[in-house]
């Protein structure tokens, strides 16, 4: 286990390596020039050549990308083009720990609803529940976040009034107060990864319903109860780590028109807001951040899924 | 094998009810909101301590009985008349909570696939501790109990076995621990279903044992579902023939298999070659059609459809139970033409294999590389294989058979500096560098047909497609080949315009050799060809491919597990152990002169149909791996008959023994120990006769040998 451990985690190194150039490269051909976007049209030319030089946009390629797997390594980015004086890092957390807890709170409500709704689908399979459920699933999934967003946001915010319609909560606002405003926000996560999770936990639990051991644990006389618990989850919930693992990277960086319908500061808006300011050490740590989140969240789906599945764990580690 | 002396006189006392009792079970699978009938009323009773057989083919329902008998039931199944009870209570009435106590407590079951039976993802201590804790252990109870269980099923070292994940075990082990559950709770029922198929003829050899012994401890009584007839006679007190759904004949497992009393007894036994049973002695017995579907509407007799003697008598009247002897009795109306049936006289094949060798492998070897390691799987292999013969080739799982298969077929290449002459011209090693010629001339036909043959294909494409590509053929030619072949493959017409899902198993088979006979092939290596068949649409394929050889002179290498098939149609037998050829003869040779004691203990392991005991000589242990073979003889480490500093220091020769029988053994011959000769019987039902007094017959007549009563004798080994 710790041999695997080791491995993945040399792999991860290697990944975000990789990811650095890719980010790199695809900031630096970037059409317009960041120092006259900056300045805006009515600067000078040598204002902006000046500004240029300033930032280092005319050093070697070689010495901008070392900058940045420096930044990367010691977790500063620099200052932000289009707040000067601030860093990076500065600007990032905050976002960052938005996004965070609309994510939990999406995640907290999804995960219990569609894994007991799977496992209970695949139980009574063909039922009216299951037919339900996958039905409900598939058509929640099918509205994009900001339609059900807009929707949530007019019914239950504006019409009924229930909760606030945008989420950026007033200054001074307390944690649990705050969780108030991200209700809405979270519920449209939920309708759009609830039939996605729920199916696949439901597929992962009809192979172990069906499966001989399952038939084994009733037959040796167990309830139902723990028969699920001990046999059906366990192998049936791996499909289900790992798909959680790879959306949690989106959930992070790519819930852009849906934090924008809230008016919510999280992490997507403030990509796309840099990508639009061309603010380059910005949007290279967003970005970046975003993906170690990513690397992280599928190692940590890869750990789980090899603790739950001793023939993976002997495979991978030989 | 009788029950505890105690329990004996239980019984016959009257005073416990019934282990288990089935009485008109009635069971329909409901498919799109219809029932579909697949119980038809089956009753039978199993006394406390006893052992009961279900014996059937596939679909005859009885394993939906077995699982029946502790209420568990698929999804869509449905009981819809009759009672199932166990020690005096109706388990169909009970609740959910009774169910769990009766499962946890009273009745247990082990499963055909112990691989799948467990969860792969629990340590097998966790989940041999599940079933203590289900009886109301506490968790250190439940462990002790656990540790003391892996002893009681005869397991090594229980500690270490507790400790690890079912896929680091065998088979064998994991059934082993299976058993060990399902006598957590001292059931008074036991159901066994398929319990040993799957597992190596050694392997199954041990559980058997090791089910027999546990029963005589426990007293557990027994319901054995099998479709393998020499495990049911071998384990069963009584026994009961199920078709469509209905137990069709019932008695002592002896009486019924020695005199059937029913036409798909009569059939089905005398579709097994058995009882050493020669293709030169007779043909094999195959029953016309097939098996109703679940849900036909069967109003009188079950079998109406396949049974030679049918009449209007049987179309009318439901037949009535007839008692043919003491608690046997049968369900038909023509119990007095039965007899008819048992001595169908049907023809026999001729030894057609001529003196020249149609392929000749000399010091062919094969070693594999893994992580820089060499693995020897196949080593240095002299054989010839003559026009016309059948080499019957056996082993344990792992023992080089299908290696040598697919070296011979260039599927994997042999090592520099072997030969493999095919018609006198070498041919090259990798069936890439083959020409089509070398290919059409040596072919195989796989055990499993489903994954074979392309399943988006017609027949017709199938056949045409092999044809093209192995003879160059044009098109038209091609297709008017394909229905030639068809035809001799006894496929109709109309078969080749459908897909493979289409057809039957057998049919599947079918078209599966005809694919192999596209190119009028010299050899056809056949890969355990009909272990995944019942044993009629066995006998038909066996039937076939002896038909076939008969015509064409083909030579067929024949791989099987079944040491009863090969014997009846293999003309010589090389047995592999380790990658090498172990000993080579005569089948006659091989099973009534002496043999290698490997050949010894794989022969010794074979649960008879004829009743015939003999003391096992037990294969400790598992085949090693190739990788680090045992020194000098490498199957010493497992050798009953083992020298020590003669046998783990020098690897003997192949020696001749006899003419063409050759053994790779140390030993004299008089050191070596002898088959024990098949027990002759009366009743003359499949006659069969010792080996020795037949001759091959040179034609399609009928040779079927009457053979007389001899004492059956305990014949055992030393």
């Amino acid at each position: 286990m710790l041999r695997f451990i080791i491995r993945r985690l040399a792999l991860s190194i290697i990944t975000l390596f990789l990811l650095v150039i890719i980010v790199f490269l695809l900031t630096s051909v970037f059409p317009n020039d960041p120092a006259r976007q900056l300045l805006g049209p009515f600067q000078s030319q040598e204002a902006v050549d000046q500004l240029a030089e300033e930032l280092g946009l005319n050093d070697p390629k070689t010495e901008q990308l070392g900058r940045l797997v420096k930044g990367v390594a010691t977790g500063d980015f620099g200052e932000s083009y289009s707040r000067p004086g601030e860093r990076v890092m500065d600007l990032i957390l905050p976002a960052l720990g938005n996004s965070a807890k609309l994510v939990v709170l999406g995640l907290l409500i999804t995960l219990p609803l569609s894994i007991l709704s799977g496992v209970l689908a695949a139980y009574r399979k063909d039922s009216l529940f299951d037919r339900s459920v996958v039905t409900l699933g598939l058509a929640t999934s099918a509205i994009p976040d900001f339609v059900s967003g807009i929707l949530l946001q007019y019914v239950i915010g504006v019409r009924l009034g229930w909760l606030p319609a945008t989420s950026n909560a007033p200054r001074g606002t307390g944690f649990i107060g705050s969780l108030e405003f991200i209700i809405l926000p979270a519920l449209a996560i939920v309708l759009v990864y609830f039939g996605y999770i729920a199916r696949v936990t439901r597929a992962g639990a009809v192979q172990a319903f069906e499966s001989d051991y399952v038939r084994t644990a009733f037959m040796k006389g167990m309830p139902l109860r723990r028969v699920i618990n001990r046999h059906v989850l366990r192998n049936s919930l791996q499909p289900t780590v790992a798909v959680i693992g790879t959306q949690i990277g989106f959930l992070f960086g790519g819930l852009i028109a849906l934090e924008l319908v809230f008016n919510y500061p999280g992490l997507g808006s403030m990509i796309i807001n840099a990508a639009q300011d061309q603010d380059l050490p910005l949007l290279q740590g967003g970005v970046i951040i975003v993906a170690v989140l990513y690397m992280i969240a599928t190692l940590l789906a890869d750990l789980l899924i090899s603790w739950m599945n001793p023939r993976a764990r002997s495979v991978t580690a030989s | 094998m009788s029950a505890p002396a105690s329990l004996t006189d239980r019984i016959t006392s009257g005073a416990m009810a019934p282990a288990l009792e089935v009485v008109d079970l009635h069971m329909s699978y409901i498919v799109r909101g219809v029932p579909r009938e697949v119980l038809r009323g089956v009753n039978f009773h199993i006394q406390p301590g006893e052992a009961y057989g279900l014996v059937g083919e596939s679909g005859c329902g009885k394993s939906t009985t077995a699982y029946a008998a502790l209420r568990y039931l698929p999804g869509n199944g449905r009981i819809t008349q009759g009672e199932i009870r166990s020690g005096g209570r109706d388990i169909t009435s009970m609740s959910s909570k009774e169910l769990q106590a009766f499962r946890s407590s009273q009745a247990s079951m082990v499963y055909q696939d112990p691989v799948a039976a467990m969860n792969p993802s629990l340590k097998i201590g966790r989940q041999v501790e599940e079933s203590f804790k289900l009886i109301g252990q506490s968790a250190s109870d439940a462990k002790a109990s656990a540790y003391a269980a892996l002893e009681q099923v005869r397991i090594a070292d229980p500690t270490s076995v507790l400790d690890r994940y079912p896929h680091q075990l065998s088979g064998g082990m994991l059934q082993r621990v299976v058993i060990a559950m399902a006598l957590a709770s001292k059931p008074e029922l036991l159901v066994l279903d398929e319990p040993t198929t799957g597992l190596d003829a050694t392997v199954e050899a041990e559980v058997l044992d090791l089910i027999r012994a546990l029963r005589s401890e426990t007293g557990a009584a027994v319901l054995l579902i099998a479709h393998n007839l020499g495990v049911i006679r071998t384990m069963c007190d009584r026994v009961g023939v199920m078709y469509a759904g209905k137990v069709i004949e019932e008695g002592p497992a002896q009486e019924v298999f020695d005199s059937p009393e029913h036409p798909y007894t009569v059939g089905l036994l005398n579709a097994i070659p058995r009882a050493g049973l020669r293709k030169t002695d007779r043909a094999l017995y195959s029953i016309p059609g097939e098996l109703p579907s679940i849900g036909t509407d069967l109003p009188t007799c079950v079998y109406i459809d396949r049974c030679a003697l049918a009449d209007e008598k049987c179309k009318s009247t439901p037949p009535p139970a007839t008692s043919v002897g003491e608690g046997h009795q049968t369900f038909c109306h023509h119990v007095d033409r039965v007899g008819e049936l048992r001595d169908a006289e049907v023809g026999a094949f001729s030894n057609v294999s001529s003196d020249d060798n149609v392929l000749q492998l000399t010091g062919v070897a094969k070693t594999f590389r893994q992580a820089g390691q060499d693995i020897p799987a196949l080593v240095s292999v002299d054989l010839g294989i003559a026009e016309g013969e059948t080499l019957g080739l056996v082993g344990e799982s792992g023992s080089g058979k299908s290696t040598m298969a697919k070296t011979m077929l260039g599927v994997h290449s042999y090592d520099p500096g072997g030969d493999i002459v095919l018609d006198g011209v070498s041919v090259p090693a990798a069936a890439t560098n083959r020409t089509p010629a070398n290919s059409a001339a040596m072919q195989m036909v796989f055990q499993n047909p489903d994954s074979a043959l392309n399943r988006v294909w017609t027949v017709r494409r199938i056949l045409e497609r092999s044809i093209i590509k192995l003879t160059g053929a044009s098109k038209d030619d091609a297709r008017a080949r394909a229905e030639d072949i068809a035809s001799a493959m006894r496929l109709s017409p109309r078969h080749l315009d459908m897909r493979p899902r289409q057809l039957s198993g057998g049919l599947k088979q079918r078209v599966a050799i005809a694919r192999a006979f596209a190119g009028d092939p010299k050899l056809v290596v056949c890969d355990e060809p009909t272990s995944a068949l019942d044993v009629s649409v066995q006998s038909a394929i066996l039937n076939l491919l002896a038909n076939i050889q008969n015509d064409q002179r083909t030579s067929y290498l024949f791989i099987t597990h079944d040491i009863g098939v090969v014997r009846y149609l293999a003309d010589r037998i090389a047995v592999m152990y380790l990658g090498r050829i172990m000993e080579l003869g005569p089948t006659d040779a091989m099973f009534q002169g002496v043999n290698h004691p490997y050949t010894e203990a794989l022969l010794s392991a074979v649960p008879s149909v004829d009743g015939e005991t003999r003391e096992r000589i037990p294969l400790d242990g598992e085949i090693p791996s190739p990788k680090n073979p045992p020194s000098g003889c490498v199957f010493h480490t497992r050798c009953h008959r083992f020298v020590e500093g003669l046998c783990d220091t020098k690897e003997p020769e192949l020696r001749e023994i006899a003419p063409g029988h050759m053994i790779k053994c140390h030993l004299d011959v008089a050191d070596l120990g002898v088959v024990p000769v098949q027990v002759q019987r009366k009743g003359s039902t499949f006659g069969e006769a010792d080996g020795a007094e037949l001759q091959s017959s040179d034609s399609f007549d009928d040779t079927v040998v009457e053979g007389e009563q001899v004492d059956p004798e305990d014949t055992v080994n030393d």
